[in-house]
């Protein structure tokens, strides 16, 4: 008990009113995590390749200077990762690539998170009638698979921008979270510090927005982190059967689907955005398992 | 004699279940004058911690609170009060704790956020000033170290500390009336007594009252000046503390010392009150606690005893008030005959 007041003690000498929050408790468990701090790390990486791509990437994605005479070239100094059919060179469009199909699923799974999130927790909060018709609502859209909807909507839409992409995923993917949100919220709703807050006498929407939410929040963002895997495959899905990222815009999904039926002769076209996928949608599910331990308040390790 | 803080007047409290209409609270009125300690006895299912969520409103889903009872506090009836209102009169006139800490508490909140909010919903405090107050609400509550303690989460803390958390919370906006649920029930005995010194020091203090509401007449006896004993919904006896203890009126509250097992008396069985509470859906006629007692007659199916006054300030509920000479004979009670030892 004396260790834990003395970690606590230099956080509150600092000078300003903050103290640490859950959310800084669970940063500092996260950090003695080595396989999340290897995973957030990879992450970062691609992230920033991603953001910054004009200035990491050697070439423009779309660059052809020599459609014939470096169409399929294999991995080389010039072009580290190759060059594809149309001679534009792989590297540069796997780092494009991660800007489309990280910024499609962060913020689809955003928008997924943010829905879900609202329609659970006045559902389980309001209870009653409310919560019956919300939830039946949830549980028909939950009735038909996801991928139907996208085929089917994707498919008519013909040339969909970004944007819409990321708002037809973010609004087929919410249902679930809306359930899981639903069921902390009406579970915290009938705790004491629920009936407490109210007996203190704050308003419904206070007790919803500080005290319930708060602790609600704590499985989406694990559901949210390991989500965006998801969506990355889907994405990744769907441009590759054409109706998602469309060229010449760069996608892990369009790379691969360009170099799919040349696997065995300029395998590092599909190879490659494989491998960018591979690797970001493990970082995501094993950085996703750390942040659920790291976020339960109950846990009795050292902060 | 200055008018009482507050006075609760035929207050019925009703729950809509599958079993019909329970009817936890069946006409409760008493009155708690400032600066006093009111005890609230009675065994679980008596619509003691009913009572206490209703004089907050406190009660929603199937329970509702029937027109016509009225709870007056510092001359208004808050039955009436629209919502907004309420939620003034609640943490800031009128606050309340319960039994158990840990639960009462946010477990992702610091218990400095959790005391400082009180003050922000109240007094529009800023962070700073919540902080603030925070701490020394720690401090007069008597933790040590409180800058420390407000940075730390409730499961960090002891459950003694819990409950003098959970009694800062309900003493930021010195409140004039604490309603306090079974508040040392979940504590351990040396806890427990300082707790109840904490909570008697601070009320002389503050001038506060409290209604403690307990099923442990050992605590009413140490902090309450008046008690008041619930069964079956209703209130059936009332009394200055001493008197409860020595010339105790009704048949229950009898039993209920009788049961209290008693340091020093060795051997023999603890005494037990035979039957059970019945179902608050379906209340017997007449004196609802009739099949348990040991005095009933004829007249106890018949007519409902009203609340006869048997001493100054000493109210009973009892028939007996009125023919005393059946005390002398009493005889065995019909739960005990029938061998009905628990169940409805």
């Amino acid at each position: 008990m004396s260790e834990r007041r003395e970690e606590a003690a230099p956080a509150m000498s600092r000078a300003g009113d903050g103290d640490p929050g859950p959310w800084r408790t669970a940063v500092r468990r996260l950090r003695r995590n080595r396989v999340a701090m290897i995973s957030l790390g990879v992450l970062a990486v691609f992230v920033a390749a991603a953001l910054f791509a004009p200035l990491v990437a050697p070439y423009p994605p779309n660059a052809q200077p020599d459609i014939v005479g470096l169409a399929r070239v294999a991995p080389s100094w010039s072009h580290p990762l190759g060059t594809d059919t149309f001679s534009r060179d792989v590297l540069s469009r796997v780092i494009y690539g991660a800007r489309v199909s990280l910024g499609v699923a962060t913020l689809a799974i955003l928008l997924a998170m943010s829905a879900g999130t609202a329609w659970g927790a006045i559902a389980g909060y309001a209870g009653g009638a409310t919560d019956a018709v919300m939830m039946r609502i949830i549980d028909a859209m939950l009735a038909v698979p996801r991928i139907l909807i996208l085929l089917l909507v994707l498919g008519l839409w013909g040339n969909i921008s970004l944007p819409m992409l990321v708002f037809v995923l973010g609004l087929t993917g919410w249902f679930g979270t809306s359930r899981l949100v639903r069921e902390r919220v009406r579970a915290l709703s009938t705790q004491d510090f629920t009936l407490a807050a109210r007996a203190m006498g704050a308003r419904d929407l206070r007790v919803l927005w500080r005290h319930v939410l708060p602790n609600a929040l704590s499985p989406v963002i694990v559901a949210a982190t390991l989500g965006i895997g998801n969506v990355i495959v889907l994405e990744a899905a769907l441009s590759y059967l054409g109706i998602g990222v469309r060229p010449p815009h760069a996608s892990w999904g369009n790379i691969i689907e360009d170099g799919a039926d040349q696997i065995g002769s300029a395998w590092w076209i599909a190879l490659f955005p494989g491998l960018a996928m591979l690797v970001t949608v493990i970082a995501f599910n094993l950085l996703g398992d750390a942040l659920r331990d790291a976020l339960d308040p109950r846990d009795e390790r050292r902060p | 004699m200055a008018d009482p803080l507050l006075t609760v007047r035929d207050l019925r409290t009703t729950f809509a279940t599958d079993a019909g209409l329970a009817r936890a609270v069946d006409g409760v009125s008493f009155t708690v004058a400032r600066g006093e300690t009111v005890g609230l006895v009675g065994e679980s299912g008596c619509g003691k911690s009913v009572t206490a969520l209703s004089l907050l409103r406190l009660i929603d889903g199937a329970g509702r609170i029937e027109p016509g009872s009225e709870i007056i506090l510092e001359g208004k009836n808050l039955i009436a009060l629209p919502e907004r209102e309420m939620r003034d009169v609640r943490g800031n006139r009128v606050a309340m704790i319960w039994q158990e800490p840990l639960s009462a508490l946010n477990p992702v909140m610091t218990v400095g956020d959790q005391i400082g909010e009180v003050a922000r919903v109240h007094a529009g405090a800023s962070r700073r000033e919540a902080r603030v107050k925070a701490i020394e609400m720690l401090r007069l509550v008597g933790i040590s170290a409180p800058e420390q303690r407000a940075a730390e989460y409730p499961h960090q803390l002891s459950g003694g500390m819990r409950q003098r958390v959970v009694i800062a919370m309900a003493l930021v906006m010195s409140p004039a009336l604490l309603i306090a649920d079974e508040p040392t029930t979940a504590l351990d005995v040396t806890i427990q007594a300082q707790i109840l010194e904490l909570l008697r020091e601070v009320q002389q203090r503050m001038g506060m009252s409290v209604l403690l509401i307990t099923h442990d007449l050992g605590v009413v006896a140490e902090t309450a000046s008046r008690v008041i004993v619930m069964y079956a919904g209703e209130v059936v006896e009332e009394s200055p503390v001493r008197e409860i203890f020595s010339a105790a009126h009704h048949p229950y509250t009898e039993g209920l010392l009788r049961a209290m097992p008693r340091v020093g008396a060795t051997g023999g069985r603890l005494a037990v009150i035979p039957g059970s509470v019945p179902a608050p859906t379906n209340w017997p006629s007449g004196c609802r606690f009739r099949d348990r007692c040991p005095y009933a007659w004829e007249r106890c199916e018949r007519e409902h005893p009203p609340l006869y006054q048997v001493g100054a300030g000493h109210l009973s509920r009892c028939h007996l008030a009125v023919e005393p000479e059946r005390r002398a004979r009493p005889h065995v009670p019909l739960a005990a005959a029938s061998g009905a030892g628990a169940g409805r």
